[in-house]
């Protein structure tokens, strides 16, 4: 018999400690099979960030740094200068790179270091419970936004891509999304690309990957994907921003 | 050692001491008085195939030190005080998750933005941690450009040796001052093995650089094998110098410039005929509590400090009560005149004065 679904090799046998329904897992696997294609699992080192995925060390074979929250643009900047031709990615929750890490992100993309950005928006600070981050969106509850958030009283959402491209480093800024098999085929073809822009030295590559937090959204997983399709996905438009010609 | 006699500022010798130590990574951003520092790594490390990475903040510079130290190299940053704060959390990563790098302090006056002038006013931010979580760092306190230069090579093979990072506390004075100095040649400097590094699976193993630890017994385990380590450092790496003080009326004690300053006073103290002693702490962590305990005949103690009385906290741990300690400082930036150290010596001879 033909085995059609296996682990991939740089992903850990460790369980994930993920609620269920969240996405957290899917882009996980998404990386790790990126890694498995391109054959760089010994030059790998990825950088975990404080969020819910702050574990994400656990969970890959590769060689890993956990960061302060929002710096894990500086920790890969300090290993990608000091081992040039190894591969580095940081994996970022969106309260740790479009809030708190907002200079480390920006000045990482200008400096055009040759790094990969995995960036999970899912409109919530996950680890904590639920408050509102810099990505929640209008009208959406949180444990800070009682009464939804308000344009005038709490500011707008931040859109991350749309900034980012912006920045002469950056070489590869794309919008993904992981609710359907049919989006989630994309995002994975992304991160791949994203990692051969860093393969080439073209620069910043940046992976938004829209997902999913049932737990502190308070809906099921299957309202989740519903709620991102019909609530992030206007706001976050999903495609590339900003891809280099070298790369398909 | 074999070495070349040259005329530097403190802030340029550290670079140039640093890199004949071997490092080649320096991430930095910009602060008076140590700016010499990072633009003389910006010019120097490219030439010797090192990177100067000028960051867009110090909470960004000491991220990118975690970075690279992990990945196993020789790595540094420098700043002042202000600076140094904002490094804080980073540090206190650093030294949970064990990674050495050499931290270059040039003091300024405080608090807030203070002024650019020298203190020594960050002593209980470097040696009694500074960041959150019990910690340490390995802190020197250099009186001169040449003992800094000395002491730089040391601070970086304490920090691999220690896996644990080291600081620097300099001043405004130190990194400023223009010094006749003999440096070290350079040397192919063989970095010790660093197997925990993430270099990308050595030895065919995962490596992981962390310092979260969700279980309460594992980070106790973690905070014990620190302690255990800052004993070993303790017992093993106190560094000072004493002067004369066995039969002194008044044992100084004073590091840094200060230290300078207060061996001025000392000869006038001298042509006075008042018997005084130094103790200069070159560790200020650990701190040289060695010097202090075989003393049999000894006067009293004066700590003098550019500060409103930090060290003069550890002298009085240390004498616990079996000598009288008084304290003379400055602040804001002002250098203590040996005149009116002289002064106090005067004063604390004749058997007056506390504080
Ligand atoms: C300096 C600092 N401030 C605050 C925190 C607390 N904290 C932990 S995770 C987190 C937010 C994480 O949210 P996000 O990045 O969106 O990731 P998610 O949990 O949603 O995956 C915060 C504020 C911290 N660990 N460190
Ligand atoms: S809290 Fe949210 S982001 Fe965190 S694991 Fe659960 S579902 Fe995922």
């Amino acid at each position: 018999m033909k085995q059609v679904f296996k682990r991939p090799q740089a992903l850990s046998d460790t369980v994930m400690h993920y609620c269920p329904g969240c996405t957290h897992g899917i882009v996980h696997r998404l990386v790790a099979e990126a890694i498995d294609e391109l054959g760089i699992l010994d030059r790998t080192i990825g950088v975990a960030s404080v969020g819910c995925s702050v574990l994400a060390y656990e969970y890959f074979e590769c060689d890993f740094q956990e960061a302060a929250h929002g710096r894990a643009p500086a920790v890969a900047t300090g290993i990608k200068r000091v081992l040039p031709d190894r591969v580095v990615f940081t994996y970022q929750g969106d309260g740790d790179l479009a809030s708190i890490g907002t200079a480390e992100i920006i000045h990482a993309a200008t400096r055009g270091e040759k790094i990969t950005v995995i960036f999970i928006n899912n409109a919530i600070y996950g680890m904590t419970g639920g408050q509102m981050a810099p990505t929640t969106l209008l009208g959406q509850k949180t444990t800070t936004t009682p009464r939804g958030r308000l344009a005038e009283y709490h500011g707008q959402p931040i859109r991350i891509c749309e900034m980012i491209k912006e920045l002469d480093g950056a070489a590869y800024v794309t919008r993904v999304a992981s609710n359907s098999p049919r989006n989630i085929a994309v995002a994975k073809r992304a991160i791949r690309k994203a990692f051969q822009v860093q393969l080439l030295g073209l620069g910043l590559s940046l992976v938004e990957v829209l997902s999913t937090c049932p737990t502190n959204w308070g809906l099921t997983p299957v309202e989740s994907m519903k709620w991102l399709e019909e609530k992030m996905m206007p706001h976050y438009p999903l495609g590339e921003f900003k891809s280099p010609g070298e790369v398909k | 050692m074999l070495g070349e006699l040259l005329l530097m500022k403190g802030n340029e010798a550290v670079a140039e001491a640093a890199i004949r130590a071997g490092c080649r990574h320096f991430f930095g951003y910009p602060i008076t008085p140590q700016n010499e520092l990072p633009e003389y790594m910006a010019r120097r490390l490219p030439e010797v195939g090192g990177v100067f990475v000028q960051a867009e903040s110090e909470v960004a510079a000491i991220n990118m030190v975690y970075g690279a130290a992990g990945a196993g190299a020789r790595v540094m940053t420098s700043s002042s005080s202000p600076g140094i704060s904002l490094k804080q959390e980073g540090i206190s990563y650093l030294a949970a998750s064990e990674l050495p790098c050499l931290i270059v302090n040039m003091m300024r006056g405080g608090p807030g933005l203070g002024g650019i002038q020298p203190a020594q006013s960050d002593y209980f931010q470097a040696t009694k941690g500074g960041g959150h979580g019990d910690y340490h760092l390995i802190v020197f306190g250099p009186e001169s450009v040449q003992e800094m230069v000395d002491l730089t090579p040391l601070a970086f093979d304490l920090a691999d040796r220690y896996r644990n990072p080291a600081m620097i506390l300099g001043d405004g004075i130190l990194g400023q001052m223009m010094e006749p100095v003999e440096l070290s040649e350079m040397l192919d400097v063989q970095l010790p093995p660093k197997e925990w590094a993430t270099t990308g699976r050595s030895g065919g193993r995962r490596h992981v650089v962390s310092s979260l630890y969700l279980d309460s017994s594992e980070l106790e385990k973690l905070n014990k094998r620190l302690q255990d380590k800052y004993l070993e450092i303790m017992r093993t790496e106190q560094r000072w110098e004493s002067l004369d003080v066995e039969g002194a009326e008044v044992v100084l004690v004073a590091y840094g410039t200060t230290a300078r300053v207060v061996k001025s006073a000392m000869n006038l103290a001298r042509e006075e005929g008042i018997r005084v002693g130094l103790i200069r702490p070159i560790t200020l962590w650990p701190f040289p509590t060695k010097a202090f305990e075989s003393l049999e005949d000894v006067g009293r103690f004066l700590v003098v400090e550019m500060s409103s009385g930090q060290m003069v906290e550890d002298v009085r741990l240390v004498v616990n009560g079996r000598w009288p300690v008084s304290f003379y400082g400055r602040t804001g930036g002002v250098v203590p005149d040996p005149k009116d150290i002289l002064a106090r010596i005067r004063e604390l001879a004749r058997g007056g004065g506390t504080r």
